[in-house]
């Protein structure tokens, strides 16, 4: 039994007993981590919104037999609070910890690159630069990427071959006109380069797409993550597109001047680590 | 492992919320040692809340009749409806004594990631009620947590149109909680402090 300390991002959140939760938390550290919430529940209990669903925290945690309990959590950036008032990205962000739980299979395997991503994809849909379904969708195929399915978007999937047409979900992504299987999309050239640029960062050419293109690659996708995840992500189904965009975004960027995010780049898959906050003190 | 009817009744008792094995056990020993009436007038209890409850065709709320007590009380505010989550909600907030309008009882919150979406809720039901106009604030007292606010954020979206205040419980109700464990006099102040919604 001992104690242990790491930061990381609240998954989800099940009800225990009458008053307790238990939290799943995808640390940079430890990687998922459950732990139970003691009276978490009730509306005097010290641990407040800290541990909602969102929030990237920093937390100690006691390890028990069959699960590690919850001593003290400090919040380091609390993301829902930005995300709730703007039902689209709300979803968008919830479709996010969803495929951040499933992608990280084992309990305390650490999985940095999977922690790094989903901070980067949560602060850049807080920061509501980019529309909601495209940081979703690009979040989407950078998970994939790290957890080793990145489908073949320049070249045949199965031989290699760069004159493509088609995308295949069994064969690994697009296909040339000899390896293509019975059945597979035919997407338009334009969907398949957004896909390209959301995998690479290229947000410039991603906010340039068109919005018939934008669906598509939704689709397309959304197809792709399920089939490799074998059960669906249930939260998808209740992902909202938002209306398309005037030149004013429809809600104020929570943005914090000077710090500019590496979702901006043209690479990157995740922010700096964050400073190390001091507040555990004694 | 005990006997058959034993095993059978801590099995029961150990579905219920907020009971594990342990105390399924001790409830069962309890009434196995308690006075066959006690234990007959508990049985008929449950039968009778199964047979006899029933929700309001009107909120959502428990009811023993086709509408429940509030719903049918004449005295109360038809201009204001407080949504809510669950039915322990207007019980929490009716003693507070602060609201004199009626309620909607959702049926939970929206949880995309627990497959909830609005149509699971009892929100075309709110809609059908705010149609005749005559409903002139909504008074959004979904849980202070995540969900909650979510779920408010996406009524208060909706509701937009129509053109009526809505507001949301505010000040004093820490964040993350359920309703149900808020004490009167906080929740009491919430509702007084209310605030504008503006989505
Ligand atoms: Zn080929
Ligand atoms: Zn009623």
């Amino acid at each position: 039994m001992s104690l242990y300390r790491d930061e990381g991002v609240v998954l989800r959140t099940q009800k225990l007993g009458e008053a307790d939760r238990i939290i799943t938390v995808l640390t940079k550290r430890t990687g998922k981590v459950r732990g139970v919430a003691k009276g978490v529940r009730k509306t005097m209990s010290r641990f407040g919104a800290r541990l909602e669903p969102f929030t990237h925290v920093d937390l100690q945690l006691h390890e028990g037999r069959s699960l590690d309990v919850i001593t003290q959590v400090e919040t380091l950036r609390p993301y829902g609070e930005a995300l709730v008032a703007d039902y689209p990205r709300y979803t968008a962000g919830t479709a996010m910890l969803e495929t951040a739980d499933r992608l990280t299979l084992g309990e305390k395997e650490p999985a940095l690159r999977q922690f790094l991503l989903l901070v980067g994809g949560l602060r850049t849909l807080v920061e509501g630069e980019h529309e909601a379904r495209l940081v979703l969708d690009a979040y989407f195929l950078r998970s994939l990427a790290v957890a080793g399915y990145a489908p073949a978007l320049s070249e045949c999937a199965r031989c290699g071959a760069e004159a493509v047409r088609a995308f295949a979900i069994v064969a690994g992504g697009v296909v040339c006109g000899a390896c293509r299987p019975p059945g597979a999309a035919v997407p338009a050239a334009e969907t398949i380069a957004l896909m390209i640029a959301l995998l690479r960062g290229d947000w410039p050419m991603a906010d340039a797409s068109e919005p018939r293109h934008r669906t598509e690659c939704s689709g397309l996708v959304a197809a792709y993550l399920q089939w490799h995840l074998e059960h669906g992500i249930r939260s998808l189904r209740h992902v909202e597109r938002e209306p398309a965009r005037g030149p004013e975004p429809p809600w104020t960027p929570a943005r914090e001047p000077g710090r500019a995010s590496p979702w901006d780049g043209t690479r990157g898959f995740g922010p700096e680590s964050t400073p190390d906050s001091h507040i555990f003190r004694a | 492992m005990y006997e058959g009817v034993v095993q059978n009744l801590i099995d029961e008792l150990g579905l219920l919320p907020g009971v594990g094995p342990k105390s399924a056990q001790r409830i069962a020993f309890h009434l196995l040692a308690a006075d066959p009436a006690d234990v007959k007038r508990l049985a008929h209890a449950l039968l009778e809340v199964k047979e006899r409850v029933r929700f309001c065709r009107v909120c959502g709320n428990v009811a023993a009749e086709e509408e429940c007590r509030i719903c049918r009380d004449q005295r109360r505010d038809p201009h204001v409806i407080c949504v809510v989550e669950e039915s322990k909600d207007v019980v929490a907030i009716e003693k507070t004594r602060e609201f004199r309008g009626r309620y909607h009882v959702l049926g939970g919150a929206i949880s995309p990631i627990d497959g909830v979406g609005p149509d699971d809720l009892r929100i075309r039901e709110l809609m059908a009620r705010l149609a005749d106009g005559q409903v002139t604030e909504l008074i959004l007292a979904t849980d202070p947590n995540l969900e909650g606010e979510a779920t408010a954020t996406y009524l208060a979206r909706l509701v937009k149109p129509m053109g009526l205040k809505v507001t949301r419980l505010a000040s004093g109700l820490p964040v993350g909680g359920d309703l149900e464990y808020a004490d009167e006099v906080t929740l009491g102040r919430a509702f007084e402090g209310r605030r504008l919604l503006d989505v």
